[in-house]
């Protein structure tokens, strides 16, 4: 079911081995991204949780990675794995929440609406499945640097300087509620 | 494009429901609910980056390094907020946070 089955670069077909392993890659790194992820998502201890979670980011780098985005990758890495989970792990630790046998189990009526919507997403997600796409759309190219940077800030200026402005709001807000009183 | 779009966008509603259990389920815990909202805005990156990669345009990765600045700064401001929090109640248990004011 290829329906986009067109090809980057100098390969021409899909069954070039090089294609091939590549896409054994994505469903490898794909299942190692998803079970991370469900280990970060039961398990108790905080600390653990993060450093599934900082794994899980790492696989989702790759993929990026493997879907032509190099640099969003690299942003994944850094900032994502990087910078969060470090600040998350220097909370947990300044806060001395890593004791798992403090934390409550969640009772069964907090698990129904998760089930619901969850169930929502993976009827949609059948929905999605038995759907055919039609219309190959054109051959994309890689994107380099410079034509991220072009669209980034000839497109989207504006979008760049809310963002530092938010950024500032969110380091005056952080002094703000971290000073001591 | 190595893979169709529709898997990309099945693993990414695989990550954004188990985003929404750990949001939903785990109410009590403060930590836990960020990682939930984590996972989701990551599911969100990637269906970004998979568009970008099917129609060859670079906008797709400059919302999704939009959506990185964006969710560093949610995250400095809520751990800031817990932080906060748990030096008033000495706890992270969002069933403790019922009251405004001191």
């Amino acid at each position: 079911m290829h329906y986009y089955s067109f090809s980057l670069g100098p390969r021409t077909s899909s069954l070039d081995p090089e294609f091939i392993m590549e896409q054994i890659v994505f469903y490898i790194l794909a299942a190692v991204v998803v079970i991370a992820t469900l280990f970060a998502v039961t398990e108790r201890h905080p600390v653990h949780a993060i450093v599934y979670l900082a794994s899980s980011f790492f696989g989702l780098a790759a993929i990026f990675y493997l879907l032509l985005a190099p640099l969003a990758a690299v942003f994944e890495v850094i900032i994502y794995a990087g910078a969060i989970m470090v600040l998350f792990l220097f909370v947990i630790m300044m806060l001395d929440l890593g004791h798992p046998e403090k934390v409550k189990r969640p009772a069964f009526r907090d698990w129904w609406p998760a089930v619901v919507l969850s169930l929502v997403i993976f009827a949609s997600l059948a929905v999605l499945a038995g759907l055919p796409l039609s219309g190959t759309p054109a051959v994309p190219a890689q994107i380099d640097i410079r034509g991220f940077a072009t669209v980034l800030f000839r497109n989207y200026g504006v979008a760049v300087e809310i963002i530092s402005l938010q950024l500032l709001f969110a380091l005056v807000g952080a002094l703000y509620l971290g000073r001591r009183r | 494009m190595i893979v169709p779009l529709s898997h990309v966008l099945f693993l990414s509603g695989i990550l954004f429901s188990l985003g929404l259990l750990c949001l939903l389920v785990w109410r009590s815990n403060i930590i836990m609910m960020l990682i939930g909202i984590e996972i989701m805005l990551n599911a969100a990156i990637l269906v970004f980056v998979g568009g970008s990669a099917a129609w060859g345009n670079a906008d797709g990765q400059v919302f999704a390094l939009f959506i990185i600045a964006m969710t560093s700064a949610e995250v400095s401001l809520a751990l800031a907020l817990v932080v906060y929090l748990h030096r008033r109640k000495k706890t992270v248990d969002s069933d403790q946070f019922r009251e405004l004011g001191e």
